[in-house]
């Protein structure tokens, strides 16, 4: 099952009695141009030039704001791509837009559908919010000198092993370290190695044949060509751009990469130290 | 009360040892009205921080300005939090009380530098400039430079919400001539180098709050920062850090020893070693304020150092709800057992677990706000998947002197029952996304006896819960509930019983175009807000908001 795809089980809204192109609704209700007022007078958290990574939650939270019928699962049905199949006949005015009610207790195994923002949630003031939304914005065009810099980039990350996939914005990162340290978050028995605030100079070859040998998957990703490459071995921004999907490989299965193991990981801590100063 | 002289009165008053028993006994009567000198007033919901209060919903200063200029015009302090305030209501605020010493707005809007202008002319006796994040209209750099030459009163000024630039030569002028000036908060447009100069004539100086620290500057601008720094003895809290840039961490060091609160929660450009390092050196640390970019190893780094801290918050730095945060439970787990002491808390992480929190409450009886928030509305125990009542419940248990408490995860009727058996001392109770039935609010309205603030969203209370304990309500400052489940008709019984209260209800929608989308549950009331009144229904209700 279950990829957590935004698109397939991302809670839209729709106008009542019909409508199951929720999004197409949602964008020409009348019922947003209210809201877009509302938008206004608010100064809603994102800045005017609201960063395209943020997109999808602005959507998200524009709808909400719209409080229109939403396509919403009731206490009793857990999961919302259900009640997204039975369409206009289970629309229910849910009060705020919004979570998937997980009044029932959710099966370990699969995963929480991911829930759309819900608005002024979480409790943060809008100055707060403003100061740190900016500061990404300005960090990630400070980064990423050029076109993309702050449209979002999803990517599916499955591993080998895990019942389910995740999605990251790998925008969010700044560095292969970031990335790592949200991947082994996410999948608790990956490790891409910790490098440590000093970089290499706390690293040598004992200590990274015993990181290898404590762990054996290795992150690889899809790049634009189709082909399956080691992660690490580009400049980070390079893999930003050109990464499709990310697959957190057995270390068996990626000896097949060209080249050994021990080789390709420390080039790779080689690339994380230079791209960490 | 009119047959006592007032001698008598007053003399009967100064019995009263509290300040809010003195405060209740000061609205009894208008008489007194004339000798105010300090006021405070608050307007907007807690909620509407959070963008739930539609605009144009009310709280406006001006009345509250104009009545205390006709009628006590002996006033020398007014604080207003979440209320829209006007350049006219400062100008007349600044010319009507001859003897006004400080202005503290916090989270205020609808005014602009202009407004500060007119308060930094006429204010000649002005000790308090004190803005705490408010929305404030930029128009210009003048307002600094109405400070005329003979007011030399100056104690706290806090300017650091103005977005726009401010002129040097003012400001260096202005603390040049402020002795007593032991309060600073710079905004974002002052530079390394007049951060330098100002701080030598500021040798009292208690709390500063920095300009911008980018990396911009040579290592001389730093060193000379330092140098300044160093002269200011009595330095113990410290705040802003404006882009501050990892290179300028060093040379905040020499302070750190002496500081007792800190506030790095606006700066997303430190990570967690540029904060471990600082925050390693500051022993004394009372009041910490972090982004959660600082991860559990930095708290756990905080929890060996700061051995005094009372009170720590924790923002995050991502506000998506499926996103990711270096913090989880057990960063607070780890600071709960290094750091005894801690009193207050406002914590957001995307994971908790009951027993963390059933640890974290053994470690830290002394908790008077706990306040937590789990990004994710509804998430259970990350490891055992359960609902987290048994870890709420051990806070409210060993906790005895909690009065503030926020909730949040998966959460049913249960932790309810706990907050009203054992949390007697609490006295405002935030909770969103929680509980099954009307039982879960029955046990609070019943159970806690000192709730004056109880304000819901998103969960499952209708109006059995609204009309189970209408009494309580007043005893109460305010109660609001938002996208739940009362209904208009609810709401209508509940003014009808209880005249003393404004039934306040705000739809998004006006009530015409609901029926006609959704014929069969048009009653059901998006927001309500009640609050005790003795003067009846407000006049400035804008047309979304209906008083019943």
């Amino acid at each position: 099952m279950a990829c957590l795809g935004f698109d397939e089980t991302e809670l839209r809204l729709g106008l009542p009695g019909g409508g199951n192109d929720a999004e197409e609704a949602a964008r020409s209700s009348g019922k947003r141009a209210f809201e877009d007022t509302i938008d206004l007078k608010l100064k809603l958290e994102q800045p005017a030039p609201a960063v395209a990574q943020k997109d999808e939650k602005d959507e998200e939270e524009e709808a909400a704001a719209a409080q229109n019928v939403v396509h919403a699962a009731t206490p009793l049905l857990s999961t919302p791509a259900a009640s997204v199949a039975t369409g206009g006949g289970n629309m229910k005015r849910s009060p705020s837009l919004t979570s998937v009610n997980t009044a029932v207790l959710p099966d370990p195994e699969k995963p929480r559908a991911p829930k759309a923002q819900a608005v002024g949630w979480p409790p943060v003031r809008s100055f707060r919010k403003n100061i740190i939304s900016v500061h990404s914005q300005k960090g990630k065009a400070d980064d990423n000198s050029g076109d993309k810099s702050g449209t979002a980039a999803f990517v599916k990350v499955s591993m080998d092993g895990a019942p389910y996939l995740r999605k990251v914005d790998l925008r969010m990162y700044g560095s292969y370290q970031e990335l790592s340290m949200a991947l082994e978050k996410m999948f608790s028995s990956f490790t891409i190695g910790s490098c440590g605030s000093q970089g290499m100079t706390g690293m040598n070859e004992s200590k990274l044949a015993d990181l290898l040998s404590g762990s054996d998957y290795v992150p690889t990703y899809e790049d634009k060509d189709g082909d399956w490459m080691l992660v690490g071995d580009v400049p980070w921004e390079m893999f930003v751009e050109s990464c499709k999907r990310l697959r957190i490989m057995k270390g068996s299965e990626a000896v097949g990469l060209g080249q050994s193991l021990y080789q390709q990981t420390s080039m790779m801590y080689c690339h994380l130290a230079s791209s960490h100063s | 009360m009119t047959y006592f002289p007032e001698e008598v009165v007053e003399h009967i008053f100064s019995f009263l040892p509290s300040h809010s028993d003195r405060n209740t006994v000061s609205l009894v009567c208008k008489v007194w009205f004339p000798k105010l000198r300090v006021l405070t007033v608050k307007g907007k919901p807690h909620f509407a921080d959070f963008n739930l209060v539609p605009p144009d919903w009310g709280g406006y200063a001006a009345p509250w300005i104009e009545a205390a200029a006709r009628g006590c015009v002996g006033l020398e302090e007014l604080r207003m939090k979440r209320m829209v305030v006007s350049d006219e209501g400062l100008e007349l605020l600044a010319r009507s009380f001859p003897r006004f010493k400080a202005l503290v707005l916090i989270s205020c809007e609808g005014f602009s530098t202009e407004g500060l202008a007119d308060i930094a002319s006429h204010c000649k006796f002005l000790r308090e400039l004190d803005l705490q994040e408010n929305d404030v209209e930029d128009r210009g750099p003048r307002w600094l430079s109405c400070f005329p030459d003979s007011c030399t009163s100056l104690v706290s000024l806090n300017f650091a919400c103005i977005k726009g630039e401010v002129d040097s030569a003012s400001l260096e002028r202005l603390v040049a001539k402020s002795p007593n000036l032991r309060s600073l908060r710079l905004n974002r447009a002052v530079s390394v180098d007049t951060l330098s100069k100002i701080l030598m004539h500021t040798p009292n100086l208690e709390d500063l709050g920095t300009g911008n620290l980018t990396d911009e500057f040579q290592t001389e601008s730093y060193l000379r920062l330092t140098n300044a720094l160093e002269k200011c003895k009595m330095l113990k809290s410290l705040s802003g850090f404006w882009d501050a840039s990892p290179v300028c961490v060093p040379f905040i060091y020499p302070l750190c020893h002496q500081l007792t609160g800190l506030n790095l929660s606006y700066t997303p450009t430190l990570d967690y070693s540029d904060l471990t390092r600082m925050i390693s050196r500051c022993v004394k640390l009372q009041r910490l304020w972090v982004l959660d970019c600082i991860s559990d190893k930095g708290l756990q780094v905080v929890a060996s150092s700061c051995k005094d801290l009372q009170e720590l918050r924790v923002f995050p730095s991502d506000f998506y709800v499926a996103g990711y945060s270096a913090v989880t439970e057990e960063g607070l787990v780890a600071i709960s057992s290094g750091c005894p002491k801690l009193s207050s808390l406002l914590y957001f992480c995307h994971q908790m677990t009951n027993d963390a929190l059933i640890t974290i409450a053994k470690n830290c009886p002394n908790f008077i706000r706990f306040r937590l928030c789990i990004l994710e509305p509804r998430k259970p125990d990350a490891m055992t998947n359960q609902p987290l009542d048994e870890g709420f419940g051990a806070i409210v248990r060993e906790c005895k002197g909690l009065r503030r408490l926020s909730i949040s995860g998966l959460l049913t009727d249960k932790v309810f029952m706990y907050i009203g058996k054992y949390a007697k001392h609490l006295e405002m109770l935030s909770i969103a996304f929680a509980g099954d039935s009307d039982d879960g609010m029955m046990h609070v309205l019943n159970g806690c006896k000192n709730l004056r603030k109880l304000e819901i969203r998103d969960s499952p209370f209708g109006d059995g819960a609204l009309l189970g304990n209408v009494a309580k309500y007043e005893t109460m400052r305010s109660l609001w509930m938002s996208s739940c489940n009362v209904t208009l008709k609810g709401c209508e019984i509940l003014a009808s019983k209880m005249p003393m209260l404004n039934v306040e209800i705000m739809n998004e929608l006006d009530g015409s175009s609901e029926m006609e989308e959704n014929p069969g549950d048009f009653s059901k009331v998006e927001k309500l807000y009640v609050y005790r009144t003795t003067a009846g229904a407000r006049g400035d209700a804008p047309n979304f908001v209906k008083i019943l």
